[in-house]
This record gives C-alpha cells, sequence and structure tokens, in this order.
C-alpha cells in the first residue's frame, strides 16, 4: 500500500532498463519501497540493472516483457499481479528513433508508433484494469514535451508521445474515483542513453531530477507534472507561437 | 457515500479516505441494517476481504480496505438496553459516543472514557481501544467494556467477554477492526450529577515545568490535558497550556443552571468549506494561532464552570474541520515513551520545533497504567499527539526519524492515527504482534477481514 506521502511499497517498471525508471526506483527503494519488478526484453542490462537494485535492498524480480507484442502484455503482466498488490507502475519504455532515417522508411517510423503509442496504450490498459481490481494505485506514464508541439527535427517521436499523451489524460479520467491515480510525466531533455550525443536542449534534467519530480507528484496525487516545473510555462508560450514563426526557431 | 445494503447486487466503487485525507482508496461501501446483513457480508465478501468502518475518525487507512468491501457500520445503531440503577448500557457497534451520550446523560451517566471527539462510534472505539483525558485514572475504553458481539472472519458471531475468551477479547481490544466485526457491545458507564465540568487552567513556561506539573498534580484531577506550542523555540520550547478539571457537583452549579443540571446542548458551527486551498496552516498563521492561544490562557484559574462539549471537544464544534488542511490533507502523529524516557521526549520536542512544524493542535498527556489490550496504544509514560500538513517538505523522511527514536526509547506510535509507519518499526513497538497475527489466522482462515492498514503494515 502506498503511505499517506503516496510513497509505494511494490514497483512495477514497464521498461526496466530505463535510466529515468531506474533512477526512480532507486529513490522510492530509500523511501518506502521493497519489492521491484523490472520488466523488459530478457537481457544482460536487464538483469544488471536488478542487480543494481537488490545491492540497495530491494526484492527485484525481473519479467520477460516486449511492447511491441501487445498480444503477449495480458499474460506477461497478469502475472506480476497475481502475485501481490502492485502499488505503483511506472510505464519507463519508450524509443526516439532516428528521424533522418524513419523518414525514409515508414516501417522504421511505424515501429516508434508502435513502441511509443500502441505499446504504451496496451500495457496502460492492462496495468489500469489491474490497479482498478486491486482498488488502489498508481500509474505513472513517462511522456514528453516532444509530444505538446510537433517539431522538424523528431516529428515522428513527438507525434507519438502526443498520441500517448492524449491517451494518459482520457485514461486518468476514466480512472478519477476508481482508487486509481494516473500521472503524466512531460520531461524535456533529459540526459540519457536515448539522448546521448543529441545537442541538450534547453531546461535539460538528469535522470535523477525525473525521479524527484515524481516522488512529488505522488505525494501531491498530481495528474500531469512537468521536469523541471518551468517548462510548464515555457511550453505554454510555445503551444501559442504562430507557425510561421515557431518553423524558423532554431529548436 | 452510505449506500443501501447490497452484497449481491454489485455496490459501485466508492473512493474512501480517513480523516487525514490522505492516501485515497476505492472499495464497495456495504451498510447492515441489521446482523443478519453484516453476517452475509462477511460470508459472501470476495478475495479482498471486508473491513468495518465507523464515523471515519481513524486519521489514516485502518478503515479502508481497496479493491474489497467497507461495512459502513453506522447502520446498526440500535441502544438495546440501558440498565439506569448499575450503570450499563448494551448497544449496536454503530452508535456514536453522541449519541449515548445524548441518551445517558438526562438519566446521570457519562461514557467511561471520551476522546477528543464525540462523533466515534462504539465499534470504533474499541477497535482503536481509545483513550481519553482520564486515562492515567480510567485507562483506555475497553477496560470498561464488559462484552463484544463478534462477527469473525469465519462467519461466526461470538459473544466475547474478558473472563471467557480473554485472547480474542484483548486482541480485539485494539485490534484495528482486525479480529471481527463489532456488532455490539455492553458498557459500563460513570456516574455524573451535572454535564458541567470544573476546570482548572494554567500556564507552564517550558517543557520541563509542564512535565512537573503534570507529574505533581495529575492525580488529583480526573481529567487531565495540556495543550502545547511546538513552534515556540529556545527557552519557551516545550511551552503550554494545562487544563485539567472534573464533573462538576450539582452544588457547584449557580442556581439558574440548576433546573437542568444535566442538559446537553452542544453548539455546533456550519461545517468547513468543501474546497480550501492547500496552505491556510503554515508556519506564520499556526505561529501567530499559538502565540495567541498562549497569551489568551489565564495563568491561573481554578474551579471555572465549563460545558462538557467545549471541555472535552472542542473541535466537534466546527464539523468537517479536518478540510481546513486543504486538498493535500494532514497527517497525525501520536507516540508514547515511558517514564524514565524524559530526555526521548524532550529531544523529540526540540526537534520538532526546529523543524518548524506547523502544527496547531498538539497535545501532551501523561498516561496511567498500561492497558491489557495486544495492540492497545497506551503504555505508562507521556503521549505527544500533533497535525501536520502532508504536504509539508521533507516531511516523509522526518517522521520516519522521530520513529526510530520512539522505538529505541521503548515507545510507540498510536495505530489509529498512523498513515506511514514502516512495517519493520511496528514490530519492534508492538512486541504482542505476532500473537495477533497467529490469532487472526485462528479466528479467520481465508484472511476475510483486512484493511488498507493491515496491507500496509503486514499485520
Amino acid at each position: 500500500m502506498k503511505d499517506a506521502f503516496g510513497a509505494p511499497q511494490s514497483l512495477l517498471i514497464l521498461g526496466g532498463t530505463s535510466e529515468i525508471g531506474l533512477a526512480t526506483a532507486r529513490r522510492l527503494i530509500t523511501r518506502r519501497t521493497r519489492t521491484v519488478f523490472l520488466a523488459g526484453r530478457p537481457s544482460e542490462g536487464l538483469e544488471s540493472a536488478a542487480e543494481s537494485l537488490r545491492s540497495i535492498g530491494a526484492q527485484v524480480h525481473t519479467v520477460a516483457f516486449d511492447a511491441l507484442d501487445p498480444g503477449s502484455h495480458e499474460t506477461a503482466l497478469g502475472k506480476v499481479f497475481a502475485e501481490g498488490d502492485v502499488d505503483m507502475v511506472l510505464l519507463a519504455f519508450g524509443v526516439l528513433g532516428d528521424q533522418a532515417r524513419d523518414e525514409q522508411e515508414p516501417l522504421a517510423a511505424v515501429q516508434v508508433a508502435q513502441v511509443n503509442y500502441t505499446g504504451a496504450v496496451s500495457a496502460s490498459l492492462v496495468c489500469a484494469a489491474a490497479l482498478q481490481a486491486q482498488g488502489h494505485g498508481s500509474l505513472v506514464v513517462l511522456s514528453s514535451v516532444a509530444g505538446e508541439r510537433a517539431r522538424r527535427v523528431n516529428f515522428i517521436y513527438g507525434s507519438s508521445k502526443a498520441g500517448l499523451d492524449a491517451f494518459c489524460q482520457g485514461l486518468a479520467d476514466a480512472m478519477h474515483g476508481s482508487g486509481v491515480h494516473v500521472m503524466t510525466v512531460r520531461p524535456g531533455f533529459v540526459h540519457t542513453r536515448m539522448t546521448a550525443g543529441l545537442p541538450p536542449a534547453p531546461l535539460a534534467a538528469t535522470p535523477d531530477e525525473v525521479a524527484t519530480a515524481i516522488e512529488l507528484g505522488l505525494r501531491r496525487r498530481s495528474g500531469t507534472i512537468w521536469v523541471p516545473g518551468a517548462l510548464r510555462v515555457v511550453m505554454a508560450g510555445i503551444r501559442h507561437l504562430p507557425r510561421p514563426l515557431f518553423r524558423r526557431l532554431p529548436v | 457515500m452510505p449506500v443501501p445494503f447490497a452484497a449481491d447486487s454489485a455496490a459501485e466503487a466508492v473512493s474512501v479516505t480517513g480523516w487525514g485525507r490522505t492516501a485515497p482508496s476505492s472499495a464497495q461501501v456495504l451498510r447492515p441494517g441489521s446482523y443478519e446483513e453484516a453476517v452475509r457480508a462477511v460470508r459472501e465478501c470476495g478475495g479482498r476481504g471486508t473491513i468495518a468502518r465507523g464515523l471515519g475518525r481513524a486519521y489514516g487507512d485502518a478503515a479502508q480496505n481497496a479493491g474489497g468491501a467497507v461495512l459502513d457500520m453506522t447502520g446498526l445503531d440500535r441502544i438495546h438496553e440501558i440498565d439506569a440503577v448499575n450503570g450499563l448500557v448494551v448497544c449496536d457497534a454503530g452508535v456514536s459516543l453522541h449519541r449515548l451520550m445524548q441518551v445517558l446523560l438526562p438519566l446521570g451517566w457519562f461514557v467511561p472514557v471520551s476522546p477528543g471527539t464525540r462523533y466515534v462510534t462504539v465499534g470504533g472505539a474499541i477497535g482503536a481501544d481509545i483513550h481519553g483525558k482520564n486515562h492515567h485514572v480510567s485507562g483506555s475504553f475497553c477496560r470498561h467494556v464488559r462484552a463484544i458481539e463478534l462477527l469473525t472472519g469465519d462467519g461466526e458471531t461470538r459473544l466475547v467477554t474478558p473472563e471467557d475468551e480473554p485472547d480474542l477479547f484483548w486482541a480485539t481490544a485494539g485490534g484495528m477492526g482486525l479480529t471481527g466485526i463489532v456488532l455490539a457491545a455492553t458498557v459500563e458507564l460513570m456516574p455524573v450529577e451535572t454535564s458541567m465540568m470544573t476546570v482548572d487552567t494554567e500556564r507552564a513556561t517550558d517543557l520541563d515545568d509542564l512535565m512537573a506539573r503534570l507529574t505533581a498534580e495529575d492525580h488529583r484531577y480526573r481529567y487531565s490535558v495540556a495543550w502545547i506550542d511546538l513552534l515556540a523555540r529556545g527557552a519557551k520550547t516545550g511551552r503550554a497550556v494545562l487544563t485539567r478539571g472534573d464533573h462538576a457537583p450539582l452544588d457547584a452549579l449557580p442556581p439558574r443552571l440548576r433546573d437542568e443540571p444535566l442538559a446537553f446542548r452542544p453548539g455546533r458551527l456550519p461545517a468547513a468549506p468543501r474546497f480550501l486551498p492547500d496552505g491556510l496552516l503554515g508556519r506564520r498563521s499556526v505561529g501567530l494561532f499559538n502565540e495567541f492561544w498562549y497569551r489568551k490562557a489565564p495563568r491561573e484559574q481554578r474551579g471555572r464552570l465549563q460545558r462538557l462539549s467545549s471541555f472535552f471537544h472542542p473541535l466537534d464544534g466546527l464539523p468537517e474541520w479536518n478540510r481546513i488542511y486543504g486538498r493535500g490533507g494532514f497527517v497525525q502523529y501520536q507516540f508514547v515513551v515511558g517514564h524514565g524516557e524524559e530526555e526521548a521526549l524532550r529531544r523529540i520536542v526540540r526537534r520538532i520545533g526546529s523543524r518548524r512544524c506547523p502544527s496547531f493542535l498538539a497535545v501532551l498527556k501523561r498516561f496511567g497504567d498500561a492497558d491489557p489490550g495486544w495492540l492497545s496504544f497506551p503504555v505508562p509514560g507521556w503521549t505527544l499527539a500533533l497535525d501536520i500538513p502532508a504536504a509539508m517538505p521533507g516531511l516523509a523522511a522526518f517522521l520516519d526519524e522521530l520513529d526510530d527514536e520512539v522505538a529505541a526509547a521503548g515507545g510507540r506510535v498510536y495505530l489509529a492515527k498512523d498513515a506511514r509507519l514502516r512495517p519493520d518499526v511496528l514490530a519492534r513497538m508492538y512486541p504482542r504482534l505476532d500473537a495477533f497475527r497467529d490469532l487472526r489466522t485462528r479466528y479467520d482462515p481465508r484472511g476475510a477481514i483486512t484493511s488498507d492498514l493491515a496491507r500496509r503494515l503486514g499485520v
């Protein structure tokens, strides 16, 4: 069960090697989290991520999970919920893709959409139903400011996150009053493997900063959080920029 | 929130919280109107079990049951029998202490133990084994309970008395409803001549002064409690206002009150508005309030007559007062440390002061003998209770540190107030926890009675 401050005792991370996911897990383990399920494609990376969390005192289980295979989600995640209550699900998987290549290869672009959007939709629905059945829990979904307004340099990724973000807002309303809390996280540029080699955008954050923001959001039972918080204001401005002007912005 | 009884129709799940309004979870709220309906609800409950709920005054998640059923016991509200000669009442679990006072005061009887609010049910009073300002004289509530009609998780109804089934009785006393559903109880009452109190008030300049006054003179009073200013620092740390008193005898009343010495007409303001912003109770506003409250109190005043409701239940005058903490809610922290651990108490009070916890409802009380309930809270020593807005930064970690300090001093925190204790600390605070767990499996093999608190703490 979560305590009065929203700190979960058990945590399921979809995308078990995600740096933001693991930073959040580390943070929550210093609070109340004792059991962690890391779901992802079986790999050495997943096992070493599990080991790193075990070393700080959590009971960690790895779960085979593939975002690209929605047909398997019900079974794979059902097993986790069968073991006991899951207080929080963090949907942390996603791919950035390669915009230039993806524009040339529609099938590659489709795969970005399948991981970030359809895979996330299916996994979210499976988890939301399970949380609803247990009557409590938080579903935290990593969206992105890239979904707030499509940019020339990453609109394939951005559009997939836009879809996911809209989906989560609706899901949050659907879950209202059911005891299930759905929180959308909109980070800006985060320094991770996914963005390695890219020039950092202004207001860049680290995975630990995202983790801190998530912990605060859990305590406040927020619906949407921005990381850093200033992005909320910045994006409110950017959303309303006229297109000819936005197109010329060096972002 | 209460819905008609419908164990077989799928009543819609609603979101439930404790009085602190933190950590909501959803459950099917059923309102049994008879013992038979309650029995059916327990026998037919699903895999996530059920828990009894009274008036929802437990601050944390004691009367919540995510994904399962919550039995709203206020539908069982009959007073079956009053023995006005010997002072005994037999009533359903859903009867509130408020109602008992309304009915019993005109007959010259009062509840044996009254907490800071009248709006608790008899079932809740047993489940939390509540204490009041008279703990140093009378102990906690269950010492005055002669018998409990208990519906255990196996679906059986048992009449449990301290003589015939001491284990089940004393596990139920303070057992947070986890041994079963209390259906009815027989409670011993206390005779009173009037519904007024004679109250002595005095100020204590700091914590040591306060403890000295409580130690020296508590035995002269039936009721004793101190409001303490936890925002005061330095030499003023722990300054307090003591109010102690007893029921006024008839001859202490002025002539105009003697016509109706047992009248019970508590006043109530309109309820606090539903939506209040967070942060109304910050350091500044609470600091001002505390300063005012301390200065307003007379330095020393003897024998003032006060209405029973304003002496015992000042907050009941403002219905839904928990809303003043805003949407973020609040946590209440109440712990006890034994006699001889005064240094731990001083340390904790200093830490709370230097941390600037904006708490305006802090009270200190000296407990009497320990109560026999397995999970009953009181042990002889000092208990401090304070309210803190849940949104206060760093509060979670700070309270964890206080837990360790309390546990190291052999003390414990009160489960009826708790919404955030760590499971591993619980066992250190309540040595009879293992016996309690064994007893639960004995009477409830399929785990039909459970709550969010039980899940969170692994009870």
